[in-house]
């Protein structure tokens, strides 16, 4: 089994960071990874996106032409990636910035509003967190329980208080994806 | 590579700062402190390279790292390792040019890396990792075949492999007092007689002599050290020739034409200097179509052409300036090839032929 992802927005938003904390929880689970980010004059409101592969074989090629999964923070990300994803695959979207129309209906579409429950939360910088709790009850790759055990090895949480909160931040993204799926079953 | 060099007895760390490899300088720069080693952040290119030289001859094991537009400055340098015999670690990791070209991820460098960009007649080892993993092992044998042959290694990586992370699993540092003893090294000659290391051999016959030498070292290395992987190659009808992050991407694009039952295979050079020709001509008794994929306008492709001695049809398919094809765009170029050849029809015949045997 292999899943590839890529996870894309505005620098600054956390983009790298959701990648790097799934390929981390990922390889503590055993499984082989690459984390590959796209790098340039990065910088804060410019764009930033990375892959992610988990497999249990051998990674052959670290750099994805179809991904399974594609987490999309922010409208540009949305009109350069969402053609990639492969049928069947899953679209995260961040609903409280991304608006553009989504043409596929061969995909699933997860719409997470990360700004309002990140501010629910207490805490606006959580909104990548959340979204990674997201992805992983959408498409079910990884467990809360292993990203919450792989959080303190990040600097999501080296301080007791941060840690817990990003825990919690786990939490109400999975839930707003439980939601949002259960929303798509009935509609 | 910063942790994997430190593990393999390398103290001493000579860089200027050039994206894509400002983590291995960023790393030694705390890493060396801490095993009582020396990093100085040069004034420049040129001053790295000749401080690598300085610690080369007083014995120690030494590396620099840079990108293209830095190891181009270094090219004197590295002639000058290669005369006087000394061994270094260069680790390239390429981004795109010629110039200041850009950041990007690149194999551009190919020439200048197996040719030696400088001056006179001299090789380096070329060593290509293709993984996190490899990027670690081949750090740590670059280290050996240095002193071994005593002569400058070169690590070729690229952008991508300069960020990606993976897993990797360390090797045991080694204790630096089991390394060999270095019979030549300039330490000072208190007590024992004096030597001498130089490259300026005026008298023609005794340089001439000198370069010979030299030769010999290079057949050596050429017979013991030629590395390569072969991928997928027992049934192949065509094999795709390439190296480091440009094979990782052709095993993803192989693994997708297998699925259409297109018989294709990976010849991946671990050294491209001393490149594997002989696996390469040997490949010819069987196959005739090659395809190189190389992340530059053309340049592996040289000595594939020189290594099958014309006797199987070498395609490219070259991507400069920094671009990274996925894996799609080398499987579309893969069947191009394959159905251009005629290679289906034939399975399809040979098929037809078993069935009525």
């Amino acid at each position: 089994m292999t899943n590839k992802m890529i996870f894309a927005g505005f620098g600054g938003q956390g983009v790298l960071l959701m990648g790097f904390l799934t390929a981390l929880t990922a390889m503590r689970q055993g499984k082989n990874v690459t984390y590959l980010p796209a790098y340039g004059a990065e910088v804060r409101g410019g764009t930033a996106n990375c892959t992610v592969v988990i497999s249990d074989e051998e990674i052959a090629s670290p750099v994805a032409s179809n991904p399974d999964f594609v987490v999309v923070m922010n409208n540009p990300s949305l009109v350069r990636f969402a053609n990639m994803i492969a049928p069947g695959g899953t679209l995260l979207i961040n609903s409280s910035l991304v608006h553009g129309e989504i043409k596929r209906d061969d995909v699933t579409v997860v719409p997470v509003p990360l700004n309002e429950l990140a501010h629910e939360l207490g805490e606006d910088r959580s909104a990548n967190v959340i979204m990674v709790g997201a992805l992983a009850q959408a498409t079910g790759v990884l467990t809360i329980e292993a990203l919450k055990e792989a959080l303190a090895e990040t600097g999501l949480g080296k301080k007791p208080k941060v840690l817990e909160l990003n825990r919690r931040a786990l939490e109400v993204g999975a839930k707003s994806a439980r939601q949002a799926l259960a929303k798509e079953k009935s509609a | 590579m910063g942790e994997a060099a430190v593990r393999a007895g390398c103290r001493y760390y000579f860089g200027y700062p050039i994206t894509p490899q400002n983590e291995v300088p960023e790393y030694m720069s705390g890493r060396l402190l801490q095993v009582g080693g020396t990093f100085v952040q040069a004034e420049s290119e040129l001053a790295s390279i000749n401080m690598v030289i300085g610690a080369a001859m007083a014995g120690a094991r030494v590396m620099t790292s840079s990108s293209s537009p830095g190891v181009s400055l270094m090219q004197e340098g590295i002639s000058y390792l290669a005369g006087l015999e000394l061994p270094a670690v260069i680790a390239n990791v390429v981004r795109g040019g010629p110039g200041l070209g850009n950041i990007a991820p690149a194999q551009s460098d190919y020439f200048q890396a197996t040719r030696g960009g400088g001056h006179g007649d001299y090789r380096t080892i070329v060593l290509a990792p293709a993984s996190c993993q490899e990027l670690c092992d081949l750090t740590v044998k670059a280290f050996d075949l240095a002193d071994k042959y005593r002569n400058p290694v070169m690590i070729m990586g690229d952008g991508m492999m300069g960020q990606m992370m993976e897993p990797v699993e360390f090797p045991e540092a080694i204790d630096l007092a089991d390394l060999p003893a270095k019979d030549w090294t300039l330490t000072g000659a208190k007590g024992r007689p004096s030597r001498v290391i130089l490259s300026l051999l005026l008298n023609p016959k005794v340089l001439e002599d000198h370069n010979f030498k030299l030769v010999r070292k290079y057949d050596a290395v050429t017979r013991e050290e030629t590395d390569w992987e072969e991928y997928m190659l027992e049934d192949a009808r065509q094999v795709v020739v390439a190296y480091g992050t440009a094979a990782r991407i052709a095993k993803g694009a192989i693994k997708r034409v297998r699925e259409m039952g297109l018989k294709v295979g990976l010849l991946r050079p671990k050294t491209l200097w001393p490149f594997p020709d002989k696996p390469l001509k040997d490949l010819t008794r069987v196959v005739r179509q090659l395809l190189v994929f190389e992340m530059s306008a053309g340049q592996m492709v040289e000595d594939v052409r020189l290594a099958v001695e014309g006797q199987a049809q070498v395609h490219l398919y070259g991507r400069p300036g920094g671009v990274i094809p996925t894996p799609d765009e080398v499987a579309h170029q893969i069947s191009h090839y394959y159905y251009q050849a005629g290679l289906m029809d034939k399975d399809q015949q040979s098929g037809r032929l078993g069935g009525a045997a």
